[in-house]
């Protein structure tokens, strides 16, 4: 190791970044240094210019000022291809592996050893690919198809393909947001072990709590220019995130002033018995105005599976649903709307928004039926005041509710998706993972929103698998472990410790007014 | 130029060229095909390629609005091809009036494209696959229908849809204007206009909002049959019989007026002005190559390569326009509320 003779000379080393976008400052004398054998964490609110400046990284932009200095030598890399090159690698938020293709063939894509007159080696390919895995101590077949394995394993193969690739640098995008709590541990312990190679990692990540397990410092953003760079032993997450916003953000720990639930007002939502396959039975819970029911449970215990149920989107084979008293069957959203159940879907761009489409066309989606003259033209005054109105509500950031959805950051979009659903006005809204890829600052405000919708009457199902905000915002938990419910508690009756119990089956049913009834 | 916002000129212009753009390139032709042939820049000629473009406009409108929902409609021009024989035949053999005649006509190419339509909104048969399939049998009942023969010998009232004037102006040329104008009225300013561009945008994301996806596809296909079938009563009446060998490849001539026209197989992006500048494009091209005299052959050739040329500039034209940055507001902006 050549960087070995120098041990704190910064293995990377970024100098006075500036870079403008018209209409924005997107960096401002920016200053960043990884060193070898270190993991530095990279935190900010979205748009703070934590993307811009990885992008300047992987050679994707030019910085109109500034200086790189990569293992001793001046220069920005051209293009993601140079960067990759010269050892630095990015792992994305959405993988960039061929699912159908084996997991041998995926880390050498493109660049197979080669026999004869150019065939591909496909004996040393699947030796030199098993070698790498091997060495990350990965259970992984380099025959098996990529598709086969978990999205946490599947994390490490594009690790593997890095590290194939001579990676000196990796940079891992917010690696933990599909993962369990369980394969975090597990890409945990794999960071630290590349550390201890002497690899320098970057780590992107909006959850704290994964920031000071792991990381060794942190620089924080905000607003395109560097805060502060300490290390993670200097500092504690309510320290960080003040930084990070530059203000005081109530976290949702922070509750108290509930609206009392009235206990015996008539139930918005009433299920009985609900199921479909294998996905989840016997699901049966109430839902009173007011209320914030947290959904809890590892991935894949069939949260997302309930709320699509309850949605409509694969609606429930057995089981019965009231809304206000009125039995529904709910066999397609038009159902769900109409019975006055909304959903704001986990995969906010699949499923939620029409990206090319404006703020004000995707926030009147779904109630245009009842701006229409004589039920065929639409009331494009009435439309665009409704808009506005949700648009200011929301408070999402646009220019104006013609601006295209897809120039919006994650936070105002996920808005742009809550306003489509509450312009419905719904009596029940099902939120799955309502903050995922959400800064800190939004969250607060996602939080104080779903307060006072609830405040109002409305009864709300939150899905989450962040246990602090399913601790802190939810006026009653319902844990799911493989297709049941695991249990129902108060959150300040229960912890952590005791949901994480129940959501991995590690204690029986637990005893809960709501189990049952 | 005002300094304080820099930017503004160079992204106006882009926006410009990607509105007008199309038309620029259909304007460069006219000046060429003005500059090599003294007889195209006539007000005859020119009404003549307006006529001429009248029947693949129309059946591009239908063509598109498919295209939107990400679908694709190869069946036009055989469903033109049986419409017109079934409407014509009742009106030479069943002695129905033209008007009946004419409305059983769109009828039953409303039919077959809701046909399309059911297969692949409620079967998932993969549009591309379904009206191929159409395509084929409207075909072979086109000619099963007639056995082979054309109708001939039309009343005077259905000529004039093809021939005929109104004040004036060609019936074709008052017909594809009211195709325009409604289709414009539909995809800006109604319920299931805005539906069409949604579902071509994000198909999941309206199913999630409720929105009526099966229904608007359904409608769609359906529009799409009815318009060639209406290009069909124009082309019998031009022609004075209905012939069921009519209107092949006419799928690939609408194709490529909406492509040309700017919009895009991914769904959601396009307007029917570009779709008619796109249609008068190729009519230009054809005109001017029957007054330059170019042998058949060669003919189709040359509009191949010329469709392909429009469609490479028009989309270098668009790439000049500055990324995706956040446009800021400026305070001149006009307030109307803008369509999606």
């Amino acid at each position: 190791m050549d960087e070995a003779s120098a041990p704190d000379a910064p293995l990377l080393s970024l100098r006075g970044l500036e870079k403008s976008f018209p209409g924005v400052r997107a960096l401002r004398a920016v200053d960043f240094e990884v060193r070898a054998g270190e993991i530095m964490a990279l935190v900010g609110e979205n748009g703070a210019g934590k993307s811009t400046l990885m992008k300047i990284l992987n050679g994707v932009d030019r910085p109109d000022a500034g200086s790189l200095r990569w293992r001793g030598r001046e220069g920005f890399p051209a293009s993601p291809a140079e960067a990759q090159a010269a050892g630095i690698s990015m792992i994305h938020q959405e993988l960039a592996l061929v699912p159908d293709l084996d997991v041998g063939r995926n880390l050498f894509l493109g660049r197979e050893p080669r026999w004869g007159p150019g065939l591909v080696d496909r004996r040393r390919l699947y030796r030199e690919a098993q070698e790498e895995l091997d060495q990350l101590g990965l259970a992984v077949d380099a025959r098996a198809t990529v598709r086969d394995y978990p999205l946490a394993q599947q994390q490490m193969i594009e690790v593997a393909k890095a590290l194939s690739l001579r990676a000196r640098l990796l940079v891992m995008d917010e690696p933990t947001s599909s993962l369990t709590g369980r394969e975090v541990e597990v890409l945990f312990e794999r960071m630290r072990s590349l550390r201890s190679r002497g690899i320098a990692l970057v780590f992107i990540s909006h959850r704290m709590e994964e920031i000071f397990a792991i990381a060794d410092r942190i620089t924080i953003m905000r607003d395109g220019a560097v805060v502060s760079v300490d290390p993670a032993a200097n500092l504690d997450a309510d320290e960080v995130i003040r930084r990070m916003v530059g203000r005081e953000v109530g976290d949702p720990g922070e509750g108290g002033g509930w609206p009392a639930v009235a206990a015996d007002a008539e139930p918005l939502l009433e299920v009985e018995g609900l199921g479909r396959g294998r996905a989840f039975r016997d699901i049966s819970f109430r839902l009173q105005p007011g209320e914030i029911l947290g959904v809890s449970g590892l991935v894949g215990a069939g949260r997302t599976e309930l709320a699509e149920a309850l949605f409509g989107v694969r609606p429930a084979e057995v089981g019965r649903l009231r809304v206000q008293g009125r039995e529904q069957r709910i066999r397609h959203p038009g159902d769900a709307l109409r019975a006055g159940i909304a959903l704001v879907p986990e995969d906010r761009k699949g499923q939620g928004l029409f990206l090319g489409m404006s703020v004000g066309a995707n926030t009147v989606m779904a109630v245009l039926s009842r701006f229409l003259a004589a039920g065929l033209f639409l009331r494009h005054g009435r439309l665009r005041r409704v808009a506005e109105q949700f648009v200011e509500r929301l408070r999402v950031r646009t220019p104006s509710v013609r601006q295209e959805v897809r120039n919006l950051s994650g936070g105002n979009q996920q808005k742009v998706v809550i306003a489509k659903w509450l312009a419905l006005e719904p009596k029940v809204l099902i939120l799955d993972e309502p903050t995922r890829g959400i800064d800190v600052g939004a969250k607060a405000e996602i939080y104080r929103l779903m307060r006072s919708l609830a405040a109002e009457g409305m009864g709300i199902l939150m899905i989450s698998s962040e246990l602090p905000e399913i601790l802190g915002v939810s006026t009653r938990i319902l844990v799911l472990h493989e297709g049941r419910l695991a249990g129902s508690f108060l959150p300040a009756e229960t912890d952590s410790d005791e949901l994480m119990r129940a959501a991995t089956g590690t204690r029986a049913v637990a005893a809960g007014e709501g189990a049952a009834g | 130029m005002n300094a304080s916002a820099h930017t503004a000129p160079r992204e106006t212009r882009g926006r410009l060229l990607e509105r007008f753009g199309l038309l620029l390139c259909l304007l460069l032709l006219v000046l060429v095909l003005s500059l090599v042939t003294d007889r195209f820049l006539t007000v005859d000629n020119l009404t003549n390629v307006v006529r001429q473009s009248s029947i693949n406009a129309i059946i591009a409108v239908g063509v598109m609005l498919v295209i939107l929902t990400r679908g694709i409609d190869l069946s036009v021009g055989s469903v033109l091809a049986f419409s017109s024989v079934f409407g014509t035949t009742w009106l030479t053999q069943g002695g129905v009036p033209v008007p009946v005649a004419i409305l059983l006509s769109v009828g039953a190419g409303v039919v077959l494209g809701l046909t399309s339509g059911a297969l692949v909104a409620y079967l998932r048969i993969p549009p591309f696959i379904a009206t191929l399939g159409m395509m084929t049998f409207a075909r072979g009942a086109a000619l099963a229908y007639t056995q082979g023969q054309p109708v001939s010998g039309l009343a005077g009232g259905y000529r004039w849809a093809g021939a005929g004037e109104l004040l004036g102006v060609p019936v074709p040329i008052v017909l594809l204007a009211l195709v325009y104008l409604l289709g414009y009225l539909l995809l800006e300013h109604t319920g299931p206009g805005r539906s069409i561009r949604a579902i071509g945008d994000n198909p999941e994301a309206a199913r999630w909002s409720g929105l009526p996806v099966r229904r608007v596809q359904l409608l769609v296909y359906g529009i799409s049959g009815g318009l060639a079938a209406l290009a069909g009563v124009i082309l019998a009446g031009r022609l004075n019989s209905a012939q069921p060998t009519a209107g092949v490849f006419y799928e690939l001539d609408a194709i490529a007026a909406v492509v040309v026209g700017g919009t895009s197989f991914a769904g959601g992006k396009g307007s029917l002005s570009g779709t008619l500048i796109g249609a008068l494009l190729i009519a230009s091209i054809n005109n001017g190559m029957n007054l330059l005299n170019f042998p058949a052959d060669l003919q189709a050739i040359a509009k191949g390569a010329v469709i392909i040329l429009a469609l490479l500039l028009y989309r270098q034209l668009r790439r000049t326009r500055p990324g995706r940055a956040v446009r800021a507001p400026t305070p001149n902006e006009n307030p109307e509320p803008h369509p999606s």
